[in-house]
């Protein structure tokens, strides 16, 4: 038994951080949200250090790594909060990769593991990075299908993340997806869990350094347990929350069959705890918290949209109940 | 990253499990004493087999288990609902203390009976106006003729009226700050100037007691670690008793959530989307406790000492604890009223959980100061 990250995942880790602590900077996240858009440079980038394919196998282009190094990029790109199209490239990748024919891995896969092609993810309702993209994995309700971008027909949605691309798929025709959507999309959750691992991280961080700094009635406010307190749980949240999500990629590279309920634990725990250190973390930082100005709120309205993206906690709390014997 | 038992962890905890399956004690008997005199009998089955100083080091008579095993022993003794060894308080923080801190003759004294439970021991921290704020403690210890005389009050004292020994610390120097006139002592409790009453708790029994000390006689053998450094000697006593309690926390919550689910099930509740929300939280909780502690574990073997991320765990098993006995009696309804059933004590038992050990107030103090490293207010 041993819970932690080996020699390489470490050093992904760490190298992945310094990266994105270099590239975006509070001012350039900052840039690209308001403006709405990606820097392409920024992505091919991405592209080179070969993380749009870290999880695709090695004959698709890919790295042919696990989970486990998959959702380690997943928390520190939410930690930098960076405008990106690495999540739903990923969850596009593992969906073809796990549900896809032959055919469709081959067409599909070399670009979205090379970045070059880039895959986009979404619903009925709301579709991730679909422009720019090459194809759509579309979780509809006649079934998971790929919707090639180049047809398709897309009305932009103006979503309060503005972190990312969002749109709403109005006209074009797919092929579907057959295989096992049930474990790409369990894969998928877990991804979007660690993000919020990452977001919920950040956000906590800012309130601690915040609470050490500010000072009022003569002494810093995080002397005062109103306050420590109010960060002692965002610790408890945020630990709970990634305990899950490791455990939960862990499952999904080495268990698959724990990996259903280990996932629903996952991005339900997670969805909630981004959620709560963000909207305290704002309450720490009081008015300024609150202001455009402040970086705070890129977080909070990533976390509040990723808690949406598949399935809320309270969806998932109901997949646990289920799946540990309530029936 | 292998959250799963390697073959020598595997293999070790078959050999418990299949020990515990040969030797389970069967149901603890009721009342007070016959419960004792049981827990007693039970540790001395637990020692002839070598499992009673599991975590203790081979030379002083125990197992020199890892941590890894410790966990393992902790998480079957808590599968198979085995009672806890009598003599915990001795196991978890006196023997180590004394191991730690304590001459070889102190060794040679006190530790076998303590494995053996032939001497129990109980701890004499908390008094009626120090709790959290230990180190403001008043019992005194005054010097005399070959050793001390301590005279004071001590609360909340697990197990006293069985006790043999008391960890007793108490102030010996009364001119220093407050955290450097404090001495550890190793107090008989069969003397005169000892004087026992039991604590009634809400839940109708009585696990406490408060101690009067009236010029209790302590030879001058019996202080451990030196005069002046209780302070230090408690705390490691301290950190101890959480790893000691940690063990098999998750597990146990586990075991109860289990029967819940049964009972929610029988009365047709299953359906139930409130109910439902309920129990995924208690499970969610109960994975993250149980893999935070793999965690901790993780990285304790790598520093080589219990972090104080421990405090998380802490008020994760009170939170959960709480909540799934609350739940319980919800779902019981009026039978969730009656006296002396096992739910309605758990639910009762369970509101010391935030406040034994360290309350939770004091497990957010020690994550904000110490892991998040925001300022003391004091």
């Amino acid at each position: 038994m041993r819970f932690d990250f080996n020699d390489e995942q470490a050093e992904i880790k760490d190298t992945a951080k310094q990266f994105l602590a270099s590239r975006f900077k509070p001012d350039v996240v900052r840039e690209l949200a308001e403006s709405s858009r990606y820097d392409d440079a920024l992505w091919s980038e991405v592209s080179e250090l070969g993380w749009p394919g870290i999880a695709i196998d090695e004959q698709f282009g890919g790295q042919g790594l696990g989970m486990v190094e998959l959702i380690v990029l997943c928390e520190e790109l939410g930690f930098a909060c960076a405008p990106l199209p690495f999540l739903a490239n990923a969850a596009a990748g593992i969906a073809i990769e796990s549900a896809g024919s032959d055919a469709q891995k081959e067409k599909y896969l070399p670009g979205v593991a090379s970045g070059e092609g880039r895959g986009a993810i979404g619903d009925d309702a709301v579709v991730i990075d679909a422009e720019g993209a090459e194809v759509i994995v579309l979780f509809g309700a006649d079934g998971p299908r790929l919707v090639p971008a180049a047809g398709a027909s897309l009305e932009p949605l103006d979503l309060i993340d503005q972190t990312r691309r969002y749109s709403r798929l109005t006209a074009g025709d797919g092929e579907p997806l057959e295989g096992d959507a049930e474990s790409a999309s369990n894969r998928m959750i877990v991804a979007v869990a660690a993000e919020l691992v990452g977001i919920g991280q950040r956000a906590m961080d800012m309130a601690v350094e915040y609470a050490k700094e500010r000072e009022q009635f003569g002494r810093p406010i995080g002397a005062y347990q109103g306050v420590s307190h109010a960060c002692a749980k965002m610790l408890y949240d945020v630990e709970e929350a990634r305990s899950l999500t490791y455990a939960a990629a862990w499952a999904a590279d080495a268990e698959p069959e724990s990996l259903p309920l280990a996932a629903a634990m996952a991005k339900a725990r997670a969805s909630e705890a981004a959620w709560d250190v963000c909207k305290a973390s704002i309450q720490v930082h009081g008015g300024i918290g609150f202001t455009w100005e402040h970086d705070l709120h890129f977080l909070l309205k990533r976390a509040r949209a990723d808690a949406q993206l598949f399935g809320t906690a309270g969806q998932h709390k109901e997949r646990v109940a289920t799946l540990a014997g309530l029936g | 990253m292998d959250l799963t038992l390697n073959e020598s962890e595997a293999a070790f905890r078959d050999e418990v499990r299949s020990w515990l399956e040969a030797n389970h004690p069967g149901p603890e008997p009721h009342g007070d004493e016959a419960a004792f005199a049981f827990r007693r009998e039970w540790q001395r089955k637990m020692h002839e087999a070598g499992w009673a100083g599991i975590s203790w080091p081979k030379e002083y008579g125990g197992r020199g288990a890892t941590l890894i095993e410790q966990a393992i022993f902790s998480s079957e003794m808590a599968r198979a609902d085995v009672p806890s060894p009598a003599n915990i308080l001795g196991l978890v923080m006196g023997g180590p203390v004394i191991m730690a801190h304590g001459t070889e003759e102190q060794k040679e004294r006190w530790l076998e009976p303590i494995l053996s439970a032939e001497e129990i021991w109980c701890q004499g921290f908390s008094e009626p106006e120090s709790g959290s704020d230990l180190a403001s403690l008043k019992t005194k210890a005054v010097k005399v003729d070959g050793g001390w005389k301590a005279t004071g009050q001590k609360v909340w004292t697990t197990f006293a009226h069985e006790s043999k020994w008391c960890m007793l610390v108490a102030r010996t120097d009364t001119e220093v700050a407050k955290h450097k006139g404090l001495t550890y002592f190793i107090c008989d409790m069969e003397q005169e100037g000892v004087e026992i009453r039991p604590l009634v708790q809400i839940t109708g029994e009585s696990e406490f007691n408060e101690v009067f000390f009236q010029e209790a006689f302590i030879p001058d053998e019996n202080l451990v670690g030196g005069e002046g450094n209780g302070w230090m000697v408690a705390i490691t006593t301290l950190m101890n008793e959480r790893a000691g309690l940690g063990g098999g926390a998750a597990v146990a919550v586990s075991r109860d959530l289990a029967a819940l689910i049964e009972v929610v099930k029988e009365r047709g509740l299953d359906q139930d989307p409130q109910i439902r929300a309920k129990i995924a939280d208690l499970l969610i909780g109960c994975e993250a406790l149980r893999l935070g502690g793999m965690r901790a574990m993780t990285a304790q073997m790598k520093t080589g000492i219990p972090g104080p991320e421990g405090s998380i765990g802490k008020w994760e098993w009170a939170t959960l604890n709480q909540s799934l006995t609350e739940l319980a009696c919800d779902v019981l309804g009026p039978e969730g009223l009656e006296r002396g059933t096992p739910w309605t004590y758990r639910m009762l038992r369970s509101r010391a959980n935030s406040i034994e050990g360290g309350t939770t107030e004091v497990m957010k103090n020690i994550i904000a100061e110490r892991v998040l490293q925001l300022p003391r207010l004091r």
